[in-house]
């Protein structure tokens, strides 16, 4: 007969191996080619020879390259700052709206979700585009307004010239921001519903205004989260591609946009390798200073993690 | 690349074409074998065609099941890359393809493709004669057939631009149309049709001249409105830029929605590319695939074919057929002596597509 610590060493393997054979197979062996292509050169048009070279490497740090590392981290940098100005207060909505409308508000925030980013990136172009419905929208303003000062007696305004809103910088940070915002949302909502509220109430007892309460009470215990929701918007921002393809203009270059070339016009996988686990190790490393601002702080809840 | 022609998006067979598409990706996994079919004295009749979306005539493939009784499962790509990347690592299942001619030439020096009979394909005699003879991707075609051509030029608003824009300067070396103008974002159709602009040989592969390319492009950057995903067409039609570099059948097909728009080769000469019929090697049903391909090239079949994509076919027997709209359509074919400074790009090896990625990605980091 098993003992109960067998029965438990048995439910555990049968509970834990699906996942790890799952990570193991679909994600850590095929990072493992990628990271040895890292080291390899192109053998003719279809072979990769592992040589254990460094060129690559070399290659992937010149100033160029960094500069375009650098550009990367900016735009997902500014998307970040964005996401949390924005979704902090909305997050905070959710968390303080009536029981009733919390699940239409958080069904509002997913929605979007359930369209392929590629739909809603080509949607993103209508709305914006010379003629698109944000031109059309002030334009019809505009005219109005022509209208109204045609009917007081004044000069009409002129013909309408229509913003450029798309092709530029600011069009990648408005997409890359529309389509993260769900990410940064969702775990500081987490964070901010499992806050104390009698804590609110005491610190504005105790004399705080609303803004003092905020940055000193509510932002401080919703650390993890914000710290959560920096990172999953951060991460996948660095390595958007698909956004600066559709919505950028001539020089709204990403590092993912060079790693994908390397995978396909370019043909050099060995090189798209270096790149990407360059930014690999950028993201590992955002995920140590997670680590290393958290640790030890106390998580909403009032427990240590 | 030649390649990168994202057939419209939200295109008229596009939901019809995922599905087929859809069929054909689970067949591509039951599909691994060639021998499976090499001990059957008969191939099944079933073909798994690889094509571009919205790349084939309404009825073509229904037509072929009821002449021949084989079943056509067709799947879609968007890129040669994605077809050079699915068969680098071995055929899943393919047995006819749409590459288009540079990598015709890469998938010869890569052993992708299987040689054609061409004794099986006996309507070969309905091709232009020209698309056999000159072809120095794939001498004597022996593995590959001309299905479409295409040449880039420049697509531009006629309402917007002061006189007919027939040469590059406008987009390469002018701020006269200063952000008015998109060019392709692909290396080797951008820099090699600048070649052509200054005087070279588009496959001049000399690292000087991708200097002189690269230098003369980030002075015209700010000039450049977008480097386009071979979009090119819908950014000119939704107004977004009035000139546009892009391939004459992508403007072709715009041109019937808007007549404020058309298309000119420049007088310098272009790039001009072919989109082939090839049948990768692993084929499961090569028979069938020998069978496709001579029923492609019927006068009928193609002329069917071409009503619907509306690109320059080779098929000298099927253009026949056309409306004289078509026949006489000087964006579809344009002036013989423009397209005789027309060149095909060859593959130039692999320092060249580096030196071209690295121009390319300092241009735009510029």
């Amino acid at each position: 007969m098993a003992t109960r610590t067998q029965e438990r060493r048995l439910a555990f393997l049968a509970t834990a191996l699906p996942p790890i054979a799952w990570v193991v197979v679909f994600f850590l062996a095929p990072l493992a080619i990628v990271w040895a292509y890292s080291f390899g050169q192109n053998q003719g048009l279809t072979e990769v020879d592992i040589s254990g070279t460094f060129a690559n490497y070399a290659r992937a740090l010149q100033p160029l390259y960094l500069g375009i590392f650098a550009k990367s981290i900016f735009v997902a940098g500014i998307t970040t700052f964005l996401c949390l100005v924005i979704g902090f207060p909305v997050a905070l909505s959710i968390v303080f709206a009536s029981e009733r409308w919390r699940a239409w508000i958080l069904l509002l925030i997913m929605l979007p979700f359930w369209t392929n980013l590629l739909i809603r990136t080509y949607a993103l172009i209508a709305v914006l585009r010379t003629q698109g419905y944000v031109n059309f929208t002030l334009e019809w303003f505009w005219n109005q307004g022509s209208w109204l000062m045609t009917l007081v007696g004044l000069e009409p305004l002129g013909d309408f010239t229509p913003l450029q809103l798309l092709y530029n910088n600011f069009a990648v940070v408005f997409g890359l921001v529309y389509v993260h915002l769900p990410f940064m949302v969702l775990p500081l909502y987490a964070a901010l519903d499992r806050l104390d509220k009698s804590l609110i109430e005491a610190s504005l007892d105790l004399g705080a205004g609303h803004i003092r309460t905020l940055f000193l009470i509510v932002v401080p215990l919703a650390l993890p989260g914000i710290v959560s929701g920096i990172i999953i918007t951060f991460v996948p921002a660095l390595g958007a591609y698909l956004t600066p393809d559709l919505l950028g203009g001539p020089d709204s270059q990403m590092i993912a946009n060079v790693i994908e070339r390397q995978f396909k016009k370019a043909n050099d996988w060995p090189f798209g390798a270096a790149l990407s686990f360059l930014l690999m190790y950028a993201t590992f490393a955002a995920i140590a200073l997670r680590v290393y601002l958290t640790r030890g702080k106390p998580t909403a809840d009032g427990h240590g993690i | 690349m030649s390649d990168e022609r994202t057939k419209s998006l939200f295109g008229p067979h596009s939901r019809r074409s995922i599905l087929k598409g859809l069929g054909a990706a689970a067949v591509g996994i039951t599909l691994t074998s060639k021998n499976y079919s090499a001990w059957a004295a008969d191939e099944e009749k079933k073909l798994n065609f690889y094509n571009w979306d919205t790349y084939i005539g309404e009825t073509t493939l229904e037509d072929f099941a009821d002449a021949s009784g084989i079943d056509v499962n067709m799947s879609l790509f968007a890129t040669n890359d994605e077809l050079f990347a699915k068969l680098r690592a071995g055929n899943p299942g393919y047995d006819v393809i749409v590459p288009g001619s540079e990598f015709v030439e890469r998938m010869i020096q890569a052993d992708l493709l299987e040689p054609l009979d061409h004794a099986k394909i006996p309507n070969m005699k309905n091709i232009a004669p020209e698309f056999i003879e000159d072809a120095p991707f794939d001498p004597g075609r022996k593995y590959s057939l001309p299905y479409t051509w295409l040449v880039i030029g420049i697509g531009y608003r006629k309402s917007k631009v002061k006189e007919v824009p027939d040469s590059w300067e406008y987009l390469f070396n002018s701020d006269q149309y200063k952000g008015r103008i998109a060019v392709m974002s692909d290396a080797s159709e951008l820099f090699r049709n600048c070649f052509k602009y200054l005087g070279k040989s588009i496959n001049d592969d000399s690292p000087e001249l991708i200097k002189e390319a690269e230098a003369m492009l980030i002075k015209q950057k700010p000039n450049i409105k977008a480097f386009h995903e071979d979009n090119g067409q819908d950014l000119l039609l939704s107004g977004e830029v009035d000139l546009v570099m892009e391939y004459n059948g992508d403007i072709a097909q715009i041109m019937t929605e808007d007549d404020d728009i058309d298309f000119i080769v420049p007088k310098e000469g272009a790039m001009k590319q072919q989109d082939t019929l090839a049948i990768p090697k692993g084929a499961p049903h090569p028979e069938n695939a020998l069978k496709f391909l001579n029923f492609i090239f019927e006068p009928e079949v193609g002329a069917e074919i071409t009503k619907t994509i509306l690109y320059p076919s080779p098929n000298a027997a099927a253009v026949a057929l056309m409306p004289d709209s078509y026949k006489d359509n000087k964006v579809i074919f344009p002036p013989a002596d423009v397209m005789a400074k027309c060149e095909y790009p060859r593959y130039l090896g692999p320092e060249f597509t580096r030196l071209l990625d690295e121009a390319m990605t300092r241009l735009r980091a510029a």
